[in-house]
């Protein structure tokens, strides 16, 4: 094999059986019988037939079939106008394309025929023209004798890449240290989520789990807090940071955390709600061993025990929300977060 | 070559179409070739050859279904409104009337269940989606599986590979769109996956967000990149893929009259063209009826995306679930230094893994070029188990894929087969390792004993099924020789190179550690394979059979095929040999 070119196709050695060449073409029925040719003929010209018939069945479905609002929920969702359109449209498509396919197997020519290869490389004499031309190109052009044009150029067309980088700057505002803070400060109370109504420690029973939100992103004109930061994307960036869990349990079951001894009131404690491993928020609360659970990535925290991870991918606990009740008995935050919410960065340190 | 057309059907035309005066058609060709210089290139493209095997229509599928993106994708656009204004929906689905939504997630739904047909093509769209990736991915192993990545067809395996990442980034850009809560959920993980990165994370994730995640410029962002980046590339790689797929011309199985140096088949006109138009047809009905009969991403139920909430079971789209399953399985490992974190839990498998991955699926032929130091040109294409390494190569890694997709899933196993997810978790950790390596092994050895058993039907014939017994009551079953046609497409295949001769090869000196390493893989590469008879063996054998045949032609003649003696026919008068 040292002396094959390597440009050639592979050639087997010695054959232990020989090439027996094509086989011979097989007539098919339609080629031979008139009768079996028209059928074919007439099959093919039938199921463009029932195409054309879908389609005008289509457009009756979409003028006929009622539309209106409760047509989508029938049929499991579907919606009797959609089953309708998607069968027709369908098979309009589906017996062209049967037809067509019926067409070349039962009547077009079916003869196999042969086409010889090729190399893929070029022809020596092809190859030697063209270095001969990008050589005398490149001569004239004097980019080899010229290295300070040569060069220069590079250095400029290297030095545009600047300003379409730096043109991207401007995609978004970078402002790291806020991802290590959120909107909430002392005092500011827990209210429930989606209802915003305020939580009363004594209202909590043991084994409770409670969804929550900062009052902040619950504006009125008796709490004063302003409005802008509970509307669009402000909301969503807010409610991505803020959202916690609290949960009532056992004094005695709670293995308060070095320096947390007062986070809690009363066995109540409050968790960050967004999972420290991507970003999930976290609500599958198991009540007898306190566990919570990420359904993205299945991360388990122990919420008797400074949310420590118990089972996944995470690596950190859950924040925790140091806790406090102000004078009329509702649940209040001592301070915002003292660590980053949510998935670990570069710069969280 | 001119074919016998003789008795082609009679509809087709008997005369030759030379008429009388020119014909319109003539006329419109006769302008268009005196401007564009047409017939030079098409008389050698319109009777093309292109060769015939299911196995061929696997990446048509890809193509017509990417077809079908683009019509689909374009009616989508007409209604979708790709911004993150908050506006109050006030559409036709009472559950969410009066809420606030944003107009993206509200022009979902107005496709969904205002404008006529709108659901049918969301659904038609999503449902192409998965027949566009799926075929791809299908169409990539049979193209592995049969060696028809190599010489000289690497850079359209390249460019293959550059379809399928493309294309999954199409599909998340995409199912993003709709802004409901599961796609939320999907893009807030993204934004875990970012700012996991090493130094620059959080500055990329700031950048994409314009801003705090979520902000509101993603779904315009994504929108863009999904309705005209990401088509464009992938347009442009498609026409190279199928330029290259021309002038390289398809491969084709070994068989009579089919060698490396020819292509035999059909031509593009009338056949091809018909019948990958046909088709083009087929994958549009089949895509419009799932898109009638099948739900699929019903995003009013998920509800609009809301950062403080999620549902349990969120899987991402299925071709994005291995790398998630990976993201599960991974222990929860995180460094902390000079008050820098890198969450090793989550860049390793979701950043390096898939880049990785990616990377070994690039690099497969010139890896397999390297340790065969194969450089000729390959046009007939391998049976998967006469390249034992290669298939079993691929086998692992299907079996690496498939385990973190299943691992990918492990909340839902838990629960349909009331498992705990926590000993699966550790069970998937172990199996991801030892899954992929018991994979190799097994299929490696599995092709050997297939080529065996080719080796066996070729020298001693198939096996018949029918027992004779011999006088001296002896029991055998008698075997016949297999068809020429078959035997030769059985032995159409590369004896195995001598190792020793590639080994002198270039510089025999070169005592290299690459050059080590690459002699001891080829070892490996080609251990145990089983090499197709030689002349002799095959006359060896014949004879053999032969002398076999006159101590067994006694026996001959008198098929039973056992049901006489099955207790519900009287056998009396049934002989049990014929008389002579």
């Amino acid at each position: 094999m040292s002396a094959h070119d390597p440009n050639l196709p592979a050639q087997a050695e010695q054959e232990p059986i020989a090439d027996p060449g094509l086989e011979p073409h097989q007539w098919r029925p339609t080629d031979v019988d008139p009768k079996a040719e028209k059928r074919a003929e007439r099959q093919v010209a039938a199921l463009f037939g029932l195409s054309a018939l879908s389609a005008i069945g289509f457009v009756v479905a979409y003028f006929a079939i009622d539309g209106g609002t409760e047509n989508p929920t029938r049929f499991g969702y579907l919606g009797a106008q959609n089953i309708a359109l998607g069968v027709l449209l369908g098979l309009a498509l589906l017996l062209i394309g049967i037809g067509i396919i019926q067409w070349a197997r039962k009547l077009m020519g079916d003869q196999e025929i042969v086409e010889m290869r090729h190399p893929a490389a070029s022809s020596e004499e092809d190859r030697e023209a063209t270095l001969a031309a990008l050589a005398q190109g490149l001569e004239e052009s004097g980019i080899g004798r010229r290295p300070l044009v040569r060069n220069s150029l590079l250095g400029a067309v290297g030095m545009l890449a600047l300003p379409s980088v730096v043109l991207l700057r401007d995609l978004g505002k970078i402002d790291i240290p806020a991802l290590a803070r959120t909107i909430w400060a002392p005092g500011m109370r827990l209210v429930r989520d989606v209802v915003g109504t305020p939580i009363k420690a004594s209202d909590l029973e043991v084994g409770d789990l409670v969804n929550g939100l900062p009052e902040a992103l619950f504006p009125t004109p008796e709490n004063g807090y302003p409005a802008e930061e509970a509307h669009g994307s402000k909301l969503q960036v807010n409610k991505s940071k803020t959202a916690i869990v609290i949960v009532r349990m056992e004094p005695d079951e709670i293995i308060p955390g070095p320096g947390r001894e007062d986070w809690s009131v009363d066995g109540i404690l409050c968790y960050s709600k967004i999972c420290t491993h991507v970003g999930c928020p976290i609500s599958l609360y198991e009540r007898t061993t306190h566990h919570l659970l990420c359904p993205c990535h299945q991360s388990t925290f122990d919420l008797g025990d400074s949310a420590r991870v118990v089972f996944g991918p995470a690596a950190r606990p859950l924040p925790q929300l140091p806790l406090d009740v102000d004078e009329e008995g509702y649940l209040i935050a001592r301070s915002d977060f003292t660590e980053p919410v949510g998935p670990s960065y570069w710069e969280r340190g | 070559m001119s074919s016998d057309t003789s008795k082609v059907a009679s509809s087709n035309g008997k005369t030759a179409a030379t008429p009388s005066k020119p014909s319109k058609g003539g006329i419109v060709a006769n302008w268009a070739d005196e401007r564009l210089g047409l017939a030079g290139m098409m008389k050698k493209n319109l009777r093309k050859v292109f060769p015939d095997h299911w196995s061929f229509m696997l990446g048509e599928i890809a193509l017509w279904s990417f077809v079908v993106l683009l019509i689909s994708g374009v009616f989508l656009t007409l209604w979708f409104k790709p911004t993150m204004a908050e506006i109050v929906y006030n559409g036709s689905y009472d559950q969410f009337r009066g809420m606030y939504v944003t107009e993206a997630f509200a022009s979902s739904l107005d496709i969904s269940f205002d404008i006529r047909g709108g659901l049918l093509m969301r659904q038609m769209h999503h449902w192409a989606a998965m027949l566009f990736i799926a075929s791809m991915m299908i169409h990539l192993l049979r193209v592995y599986f049969t060696g028809a990545f190599r010489k000289p067809r690497e850079l359209n395996w390249v460019i293959g590979c550059l379809l399928l990442i493309l294309g999954t980034l199409e599909g998340f850009t995409g199912y993003s769109l709709p802004d409901d809560l599961l796609s939320g959920t999907g893009v807030r993980a993204a934004d875990g996956f970012i700012k996991a990165i090493p130094v620059v994370g959080s500055y990329l994730s700031f950048l994409i967000f314009g801003g705090e995640f979520p902000g509101d410029d993603i779904i315009t962002r994504f929108y863009i990149a999904h309705v005209l980046l990401l088509p464009g590339l992938l347009l442009a790689l498609i026409a190279a893929h199928m330029l290259l797929l021309v002038y390289h011309k398809h491969t084709q199985w070994a068989g009579p009259g089919r060698t490396e140096g020819n292509v035999v088949g059909f031509p593009m006109l009338p056949v091809y063209a018909a019948k990958a138009g046909g088709f083009f047809f087929i994958v549009f009905g089949v895509s419009a009826l799932m898109g009638g009969l099948m739900t699929i991403n019903p995003v009013w139920k998920m509800g609009p995306y809301d950062p403080t909430k999620v549902t349990a079971g969120s899987q991402p789209d299925w071709y994005m679930g291995w790398p998630d399953g990976a993201l599960r399985i991974m222990p929860g490992w995180e460094s902390e230094f000079w008050g820098h974190t890198i969450p090793w839990n989550v860049f390793l498998p979701i950043i390096v893994l898939p880049g990785l991955m990616f990377t070994i699926l690039l690099l497969l032929p010139f890896l397999e070029a390297w340790i065969t130091g194969d450089k000729r040109e390959h046009h007939l294409l391998d049976r998967p188990r006469n390249a034992p390494t290669r298939t079993a190569l691929m086998v692992s890694l299907m079996t690496f894929y498939g385990l973190m997709w299943a691992a990918g899933g492990n909340d839902i196993i838990a629960i349909k087969l009331h498992l705990s997810i926590n000993q699966i978790t550790y069970a998937m950790r172990v199996l991801v390792f030892v899954g992929p390596a018991i994979a190799f092994f097994i299929t490696r050895r599995w092709c050997i004993s297939l080529q065996r058993h080719d080796n066996d039907v070729l020298l001693h014939g198939y096996e018949t099924g029918i027992i004779m017994r011999s006088p001296e009551g002896a029991y055998a079953e008698k075997h016949l020789p297999i068809g020429e046609d078959e035997a030769y497409a059985l032995t159409a295949r590369d004896r195995e190179p001598d190792l020793e001769t590639i080994e002198t090869e270039g510089d025999p000196s070169d005592d290299g550690r690459a050059a080590k390493l690459r002699r001891k893989l080829r070892a490996l590469w080609y251990a145990d394979n089983v090499q197709k008879p030689t002349v002799t063996e095959l006359e060896a054998s014949h004879h053999h059979d032969e002398a076999e045949h006159e101590l067994a032609g006694a026996l001959d003649g008198h098929a039973v095929d056992g049901h006489q003696f099955d207790g519900m026919h009287p056998v009396d008068d049934e002989p049990l040999r014929d008389k002579h």
